[in-house]
């Protein structure tokens, strides 16, 4: 293959037109041209989730739920991770919270997302701050129109039935209101800063 | 509390569909019919596979060729131990591979009984799969070209 390097356009200048016409071989006159092509990108994992999720896991086989305390701010994070993601610290205490919270924010998603059947459009999600708890976490709305959902909504956990209960986060099949009223929100700075060095 | 390690499988996942345009486009059009297009240089050389613009001088790219169906191994790696979703599931050699009427090789696989068969310059023949539908994978991977016995 020559190489005309000499001939080079400027880099810079725009190229020319994406759709300029093509001629094919005869081989291929009338056949009906490929458009689109699939190209997944796959990844699989083996995923071990360490001691503070372990222990949040085994809890939730017995249908409770744990959180941690910041040792700097006592703020309760849930779900654990070991660390305190406000202080950067390492985690001493854990809290059991109950299985009742509220909506902080939500989001109704009308897409079906592939692979997911067990997912039904419209469905709700909602950003859920457990009673006790400093910030949210992420749940599944049910037993309620997506459109009734409001910010502020008081929700209880729908467990699996215990037969079916495993170590794993899906043991909570969903969260459904409560009735109660509305969870008023004041504490917008619930998540706080920290203002000087913790030790 | 038991002390056994939890673990379970995930499965990350991006079902992309990618449009083609029509450079890409013929090309895979070619693969579901059967054939194999590079596309022509303004200095007559063919790239294959073909592609939008030219790598040097940045010009668009119009006319679509049909190359061979038998090429030489320009280089070649031996793959012992084959992955999920790789060409084969038995091992077989990654080659870059310049088919008959291109002037540039395509990345693709060679089916051989063990790296022994394989060498540089060898020849090598398109294995097509028998359900085409306009994807790179309707090239199954290549095969080695047996010399012609002397009587």
């Amino acid at each position: 293959m020559s190489v005309d390097r000499a001939e080079a356009r400027d880099p810079l200048a725009a190229p020319a037109a994406l759709a300029a016409p093509v001629t094919l071989p005869p081989a291929l006159a009338g056949a009906e041209p490929v458009e689109s092509v699939c190209t997944p990108i796959r990844m699989t994992y083996t995923y071990t989730p360490g001691r503070a999720l372990s222990r949040y896991l085994r809890a939730m086989a017995d249908k409770r739920i744990l959180g941690e305390r910041c040792p700097a701010t006592g703020q309760v994070f849930v779900p654990p991770r070991g660390v305190s993601p406000l202080a950067g610290t390492a985690i001493s205490e854990v809290v059991e919270l109950p299985d009742t919270g509220y909506v902080d924010s939500f989001n109704i998603t009308r897409v079906p997302i592939e692979r997911r059947p067990d997912l039904k459009p419209p469905y709700c999600s909602a950003w859920i701050v457990l009673d006790g708890a400093s910030a949210g976490f992420l749940g599944l709305v049910i037993n309620i129109a997506p459109e009734e959902v409001r910010i502020g909504m008081r929700l209880r956990a729908v467990w699996k039935p215990a037969e079916e209960l495993e170590t794993s986060a899906a043991n909570i099949l969903g969260w459904a209101p409560t009735g109660e009223p509305d969870e008023v929100i004041t504490d917008y700075e619930r998540i706080g800063r920290i203002e000087a060095d913790p030790t | 509390m038991s002390s056994e390690v939890l673990q379970a499988p995930l499965v990350l996942e991006y079902p992309f569909t990618r449009s083609t345009g029509p450079v890409i486009g013929a090309f895979l059009t070619g693969l579901r019919e059967g054939l194999i297009c590079g596309i022509r240089r303004a200095d007559g050389t063919v790239l294959c596979p073909p592609q939008e613009y030219d790598p040097l001088t940045a010009e668009p790219l119009t006319e679509l060729v049909e190359v061979g169906q038998t090429g030489e191994v320009l280089t070649w790696a031996w793959n012992g131990d084959p992955r999920p979703m790789q060409p084969f599931d038995r091992p077989f050699a990654w080659v870059l591979v310049r088919l008959d009427g291109a002037d540039t090789p395509m990345l693709h696989a060679v089916f051989a009984a063990s790296a022994a068969e394989m060498s540089t310059g060898m020849r090598v023949r398109v294995v097509w799969r028998a359900e085409r539908e306009g994807h790179i994978a309707d090239i199954a991977g290549f095969e080695p070209v047996r010399a012609r016995k002397t009587a």
